[in-house]
């Protein structure tokens, strides 16, 4: 397992290459990316990502155990930014190494549903001379209610 | 102990942690304490179902006891991924 929280960019793929050498007995790699995603009108200045230093490594550590717990998984990588970050830039990601897909697939989802609304991170849009606080969603803590 | 508060929580209060002198025996009870302080803490604790709290770095609830608690961290629900 590896869980990386930076404010430096990280190349997708080589993240991804590097996780999915080493493995014979792995059959599947799933990876998911995340992006700012400008606003419709094109005005997203940035998205600042705010953290909390030990709690957010503590949490991803968490969940990332909580995934190999439930599936059969060989391996998990989150690498998730913070700090100042322009449209287009690559927030964060997730892969997992599953001797099948079905768990890859589940597991990755399984972060990805935790990481949005149980790991400290909040987003704040820049827009213009404009700053707001992203609002939690209430569909991202009902996706919760799956697992 | 140690308060900490982040994003919209941080610019209310205006600053991101103090050492806190407190008997409080709950988070609801520091809660309590914060508010009376002054308007700043007011207003950012006016609507607790819009905060989330960690006690030593693990999320937890309002009622949840702090006695030995070291760090106690307020924030809105977060946003990540």
């Amino acid at each position: 397992m590896r869980i990386v929280v930076q404010e430096a960019p990280f190349d997708l793929g080589d993240e991804a290459n590097r996780f999915a050498a080493g493995h014979r007995d792995m059959g599947a790699i799933v990876t998911f990316t995340g992006v700012v995603r400008d606003l419709a009108t094109g005005d997203l200045d940035a998205m600042e990502i705010e953290h909390y230093p030990g709690m957010t490594e503590a949490a991803l550590t968490e969940i990332a155990q909580q995934a190999q717990s439930r599936w059969s998984l060989g391996d998990v990588l989150v690498i998730h930014r913070y700090g100042r970050l322009e449209p287009g830039a690559l927030i964060m990601m997730v892969a997992t190494a599953a001797p099948h897909r079905k768990d890859a697939f589940e597991a990755a989802e399984y972060l990805m549903d935790y990481l949005k609304s149980r790991a400290p991170f909040w987003k704040k849009e820049h827009i213009g001379a404009d700053a707001s606080w992203v609002s939690a969603k209430d569909a991202d803590e009902d996706a919760l209610s799956r697992w | 102990m140690n308060v900490l508060y982040f994003a919209w929580v941080r610019e209310r209060i205006g600053h991101p942690m103090e050492e806190v002198e407190s008997e409080a025996e709950t988070v609801g009870d520091l809660v309590a304490e914060l508010r009376a302080r002054e308007d700043r803490y007011e207003a950012a604790f006016a609507d607790v179902s819009a905060l989330r709290v960690a006690v030593d770095q693990k999320l937890t609830d309002f009622d949840a006891p702090l006695k030995g608690a070291r760090e106690v961290a307020f924030f809105p629900p977060m946003t990540g991924g």
